[in-house]
């Protein structure tokens, strides 16, 4: 397949953005280029091909088993679409006044309230971009209370060696020193070396619970009292929300700061599908640091506060990436109260029974029922024939499913890590564990075949090491 | 296994090989970059900043994971093997010549293994 620049011909174009209705001014002279942009030029046809070539090339969740964990690829409701696409919601201007936006207000202000009240949050925000950046946001919530209190010297967080990658790459961000914590045998936070970890220059803890191995952290209300008696704050981490969600309320784990994902529990797009979105809630005595502006209601009208005198600021411009928290607000509504613990009980019940029928072949690194994912270790497979955890997990793009996370967390080795969710049939469960069992199998008796894999998809194995040492970004044109 | 016999060892897979006058380079051990794989790219700390032991003073990224890399000794960095920034294969290809800092002023050790009893600890960790 050509690539986009290579399609290209001199004189072609479409014409797929409307007319000008406006009138048309000139940049001043400083500003404009030289030279006009080298865009690739092409006819609408042939553009409208290119793409749907590459959309074939592509695995989504709507092409298959996509069980990528930590990630909850769960289905994205059509119906959440169609609300985004409803035109109150698409033809306003992030600068038109907030009495002719009243709905898109009421959006913001109702999915504020149903997820402060599944997360026990007291206020919330949707400015930020993702969900790095709503950790981002949340340590400077962290960063702003220490401050507003006198307390400067408050510079490390503390981060569990079973939290996300992103967790420390945030805490960095923001300025703070990273300690790392071990995880004691059973996969928790080890109470004894948090107890050491903590102390007057302690700024807060980040943590995922469920943690990455997929298991509930029992001790979570000591944990979150442990770094509260020593003057730092509780960052929830959201990723793992959907094992919880309805259950149980990180705001009464002792948690007072959260983000959520909402492309993971809340059913909005991930990556390609479309931008995404990051709730960042908290307790009240941090919500005089949220960013502004925030939605606020009087005499049942709603206006923009931008009065918050000790905000942070905005992290984002406008109000983040609305047409998300549409389809999130779509979601709840169309679940209802007693559909958001339904969505975790099954996502758990799912996960739980896959992992009991991989565990007549796989070992799971740790063998206790497991909240909305499981790990596998492939070490043993690995010892005793060669096939390792990404050999098994290329394998399985052969048979029409997208592969586990891999090499993740790091305290497991050859690590394969399974999250289901809840969209999942039993007979789609039944089919990817007979497929994985069947694997095992096959890595047992043809190790070399499963080192080839995958042998039925247009790329094989790329070059991973190339790829990074040498990344190559951008078209090179011959002249 | 290659341990060369003149370095020490710590168990966060960091070999130390001390100077004449007292400063010591760092790098990582021969089973740290099979562990980690292949590594393609390497943050280093700059000449004069301050390293704590038991701290992480830099980091390296394989095609799997970054991975902190922890520093036996409390010291200034007095020299950076700048070098491995264009060429981090080099962690992979010749592990105990890729020095990644030298580390003077040093006013804390961190407890170092011998080759052999680095030898005995990784043995204890094969089945982990």
């Amino acid at each position: 397949m050509n690539l986009i620049f290579e399609e290209s011909r001199a004189g072609r174009g479409c014409t797929i953005l409307p007319a000008c209705d406006v009138p048309e001014t000139a940049l001043p002279q400083q500003f404009a280029r030289k030279a006009p942009l080298r865009l690739p030029q092409l006819s609408e046809n042939d553009l409208s091909r290119h793409y749907s070539a590459l959309a074939k090339r592509s695995f989504g969740v709507n092409d298959g088993f996509y069980p990528l964990g930590s990630c909850t690829m769960k289905y994205n409701p059509k119906i959440n679409e169609e609300m985004a696409a409803l035109p109150g919601f698409t033809e306003i201007h992030p600068l038109q006044p907030a009495h002719t936006a009243q709905g898109c207000l009421k959006v913001l202000h109702l999915a504020e309230k149903f997820l402060c009240e599944i997360t026990g949050m007291d206020e919330m925000v949707f400015q930020p971009a993702a969900g790095a950046h709503g950790e981002y946001t949340g340590l400077l919530l962290i960063k702003a209370w220490h401050h507003s209190r006198g307390d400067q010297k408050r510079t490390k967080i503390i981060v569990p060696d079973s939290a996300h990658g992103t967790n420390p790459a945030s805490a960095a961000m923001a300025g703070y020193t990273i300690v790392n914590i071990p995880s004691g045998p059973d996969g928790c936070v080890d109470l004894e070396a948090l107890k050491k970890a903590v102390g007057d220059d302690t700024a807060g803890l980040m943590l995922t619970n469920p943690n990455t191995l997929g298991l509930f952290d029992k001790n979570i209300l000591q944990i979150t009292q442990i770094v509260h008696e020593a003057g730092g704050l509780c960052f929830y981490d959201g990723a793992n929300l959907n094992a919880v969600v309805g259950v149980a309320r990180p705001g009464d784990m002792g948690f007072d700061v959260i983000h959520l994902n909402l492309h993971k529990t809340f059913s909005t797009p991930h990556g390609g599908g479309g931008p995404g979105g990051a709730a960042v809630g908290c307790k009240s005595s941090l919500a005089p640091f949220l960013p502004v502006p925030r939605v606020a209601e009087h005499d049942g009208k709603f206006y923009l506060d931008d009065n918050r005198p000790q905000s942070i600021g905005s992290v984002k411009s406008f109000y983040g990436n609305f047409l998300v928290i549409v389809r999130a607000l779509t979601y709840l509504l169309t679940l209802g109260k007693e559909g958001v613990p339904q969505v975790a009980e099954n996502a758990v019940l799912n996960a739980n029974y896959l992992m009991a029928l991989l565990k007549k072949r796989y070992q799971v690194a740790y063998d206790v029922p497991c909240m909305h994912e499981f790990v596998l270790s492939l070490q043993d497979l690995k010892d005793s024939c060669g096939v390792t955890a990404m050999d098994v997990a290329k394998s399985m793009q052969d048979l029409e499913m997208h592969p586990p996370t891999m090499y993740f967390p790091l305290i497991v080795h050859e690590a394969l890590m399974i999250e289901p969710t809840e969209t999942e049939s039993k007979e789609t469960l039944d089919r990817a564990a007979e497929a994985l069992l069947e694997l095992y199998e096959k890595a047992l008796a043809n190790p070399e075949a499963m080192h080839r894999a995958p042998e039925r998809r247009v790329i094989g194995r790329p070059d991973e090491v190339e790829a990074a040492r040498h990344p190559v970004v951008k078209y090179e044109y011959d002249s | 296994m290659n341990l060369p016999e003149e370095l020490k060892y710590t168990k966060s897979h960091e070999w130390v090989s001390y100077l004449p006058d007292g400063s010591a380079k760092i790098g990582l051990t021969d089973f740290a970059q099979k562990e980690l794989g292949d590594i393609v790219f390497v943050n280093l700390p700059q000449e004069g900043d301050s390293v704590e032991a038991g701290a992480a003073f830099a980091d390296v990224e394989s095609v799997k994971a970054v991975s902190d890399v922890y520093c036996p000794v409390t010291g200034t960095v007095q020299a950076v093997n700048e070098e491995l920034l264009d060429a981090p294969e080099q962690l992979n290809k010749a592990p105990y010549e890729s020095w990644m800092v030298r580390v003077g002023d040093i006013s804390k050790t961190e407890e170092l293994l011998s080759a052999g009893e680095y030898l005995t600890f990784l043995s204890g960790k094969e089945g982990d």
